[in-house]
């Protein structure tokens, strides 16, 4: 069978899936669509989580970037990994207890102020919108790739589908989708990450291949890489360029940042104890890592495979997957020297570079340029679509809530039934998903930067606020909602400034203390720390019921079973 | 919501004794919590990125990973896995002894 048919077949055969499961659970009280009855198992939302986190860009375009940035890849994979320790340590086991369906409801209630709930609202919605339009781009990049079919009529597609199940069955439907689709994201990841490793080290697990002897060379294929990129005017691979500092900061904005984006939060909301959610947390984590300690693993080898396949080969005998990848417009040759072949070097070498790689080509384009088997391919194309669906799914839920609980019920019509909170719940879903969708066909044109924003947003404003929430009393009202709105303005201005204003000067020269706009969420929640901190010593402090509410939430025992 | 948290429905009562346990209670966690933050840290920021340069000149036995590179794209997200799961168990045996463990008929 053909790629075509094998891509069809497999994509087809898991949407089928995801459907079934959608009909089979269909929400049918707010705290079905909320927070699934608080009754998924802790395994089973470990792994709803993972593949709620890891999206589009976790499964399409992190082991093409760690393949081209080497050893500051590990930005990506620690501090993409290392939240997950904060929110088991910090928040989930506390937030369950609170036991309340949505972020900024704990935000609300903690801070005993409809303002602090309302700039909750809004920080919610902004970290879920500019997030979910990079998924449902990805949905088409991926349809359009595989399918043949145009990227709008993909976006199409991923949204009927994301609308059927998110509607229907809110967080139940969700998840378990999600557990499904986990299953057939790690799948797809594994496969060729094997293949490749029997390949070049004969090694089956990748997470050791990439530590072993080359089987060509006969020399470690970390050195061989490393002299590679020597030979081609590359830094070491195993180095990297970017600063200590910046490395530091970038990784600390993407941990809290994880710890802090209320799709993740949410999902700990769903389990039926205090002690399940730590184990949840635990389980998620375990999940996650079976694709981020193989993604540095798929980064090293397709970056050899890559350098192998078309370093100083004649233009005219190029592979097949070249050409293909040329009519994309993601992989482009210009013979500047017009010797004929393609010179692929770094900026330390003494002739011009001539191949241009985009980053999302590395995972996608890998079976075919280690020559792997047609449903290999389409496998891949599978797995990239359940990543961005899942995700996409996971923040649309964070959307509907924030409207149809938080405004809504705990805001503007308090007196709301609760089959009328349903309905809007529904409504607002759809509404979400209609606007994810018009992102994904007319994308912002800074998208790729405005995801920057979604973490150091998060990690700028929610974490702090949270975590003092339940580890420090005597916090107030006054010093969380000035400490939020700080962190958000000097992270948000300083990314805009940098990506949108002032692209032309966002280099380390200009950056403070050499600190990227990817990292300033870090600086930004400092900040929100030290102000909320400092106004809550200098304010009255917190009514009685709050103070008793912090005391309660720091036990177990009482978590609210689900009704 | 299926409870009111303003009521203080805790697992403790009004009088001191059960009050004072719940302190030391949280206290305890509070040291755990400190103490596995500490590893967190040592691994990932400390053996990934600020050590990374000399410990990248040992190579780990057996293979081709430079020490410091390894424990940055490997080792860190290993024992953040082991910390919750270690994190779970201490939590586990400290609601016991408390008395604080949640019923299982939920």
């Amino acid at each position: 069978m053909s790629v075509q048919s094998w891509t069809f077949l497999l994509v087809a055969a898991s949407f089928t899936l995801y459907i079934g499961i959608a009909i089979w659970s269909r929400a049918t009280s707010t705290k079905d669509f909320y927070v699934a009855g608080a009754g998924v198992s802790p395994l089973a939302n470990g792994m709803a989580t993972a593949a709620d986190w890891m999206s589009a860009a976790s499964f399409i375009s992190m082991a093409g970037l760690i393949s081209f940035m080497g050893y500051d890849g590990a930005v990506y994979l620690m501090g993409w990994t290392g939240g997950y320790v904060l929110l088991a340590l910090l928040l989930a086991p506390y937030l369950r207890k609170f036991g309340a369906f949505t972020v900024p409801d704990f935000v609300g209630d903690r801070y005993y102020s409809q303002t602090a709930r309302i700039v909750a609202v809004v920080c919610a919605i902004f970290i879920s919108f500019t997030y979910v339009a990079g998924q449902m781009r990805g949905v088409g990049v991926v349809f359009s790739r595989f399918l043949e079919v145009d990227v709008n009529v993909g976006v199409y597609i991923g949204m009927a589908i994301v609308f059927f199940y998110a509607v229907l069955g809110g967080m139940k439907g969700i998840t378990y989708t999600q557990v499904a689709q986990y299953c057939v994201l790690i799948f797809a990841y594994l496969v060729p990450a094997i293949f490749l490793s029997l390949l070049i080290t004969g090694n089956p697990v990748p997470q050791l291949g990439f530590g072993d002897v080359d089987q060509a060379s006969g020399i470690s294929l970390l050195e061989r890489l490393n002299g590679l990129h020597q030979e081609l005017g590359f830094s070491e691979y195993t180095s990297g360029t970017k600063s200590r500092l910046d490395v530091f900061f970038i990784t600390a904005a993407l941990m809290v940042g994880t710890a802090g984006l209320p799709h993740v939060i949410i999902r700990f909301y769903t389990v039926p104890r205090v002690r399940d959610a730590r184990l949840s947390v635990g389980w998620a984590l375990v999940f996650i890592a079976l694709l981020y300690t193989t993604a540095p693993a798929v980064a090293v080898f397709a970056r050899t495979n890559l350098i192998n396949s078309v370093s100083e080969v004649p233009y005219d005998q190029v592979p097949e997957w070249f050409t293909t990848w040329e009519g994309t417009g993601l992989l482009s040759f210009e013979d500047l020297n017009g010797d004929g072949r393609i010179q692929f070097v770094g900026p330390d070498a003494s002739t011009a570079n001539e191949l241009t790689v985009d980053n999302d080509i590395i995972v996608l384009a890998n079976p075919e340029i280690a020559g792997l088997p047609n449903w290999v391919i389409g496998l891949v194309a599978a797995g990239g679509l359940a990543a961005a669906l899942s995700t996409a799914a996971g923040l649309l839920l964070v959307v509907s809530s924030a409207v149809s609980h938080d405004l809504l019920k705990r805001s503007i019509m308090p007196e709301i039934t609760e089959r009328g909170e349903l309905i809007a719940a529904r409504i607002s879903a759809g509404a979400a998903v209609l606007v994810a969708g018009y992102l994904g066909i007319n994308p912002p044109g800074f998208v790729a930067q405005v995801v920057a924003f979604a973490f150091g947003l998060a990690a700028a404003s929610f974490f702090p606020v949270i975590i003092l929430g339940i580890f420090s009393k005597r916090t107030t009202r006054e010093g969380a909602i000035l400490g939020m709105v700080s962190g958000i303005t000097l992270t948000a201005a300083y990314i805009a400034y940098f990506t949108l204003i002032h692209p032309e000067l966002n280099n380390a020269d200009n950056w403070w203390f050499g600190i990227s706009p990817q990292g300033i969420g870090t600086v930004g929640m400092l900040l929100n720390f030290a102000i909320t901190l400092t106004v809550s010593r200098f304010t009255p402090e917190p009514p009685p019921e709050v103070q008793q509410l912090v005391e309660m939430i720091r036990v177990p025992k009482g978590a609210g079973a689900a009704h | 919501m299926s409870e009111q948290p303003s009521q203080g429905s805790a697992g403790y009562g009004p009088d001191s004794s059960t009050r004072a346990r719940a302190t030391e209670y949280w206290r305890r966690n509070i040291r755990y919590v400190g103490m596995l933050l500490v590893v967190w840290f040592v691994v990932s920021y400390g053996f990934g990125i600020i050590a990374v340069e000399p410990l990248d000149t040992v190579t780990v036995p057996g293979t081709g990973f430079p020490l410091g590179f390894w424990f940055a794209q490997q080792g860190a997200i290993y024992v953040f896995v082991a910390l919750i799961f270690v994190y779970v168990f201490l939590m586990n045996r400290l609601d016991r002894e408390f008395d604080l463990r949640e019923e299982d008929d939920v």
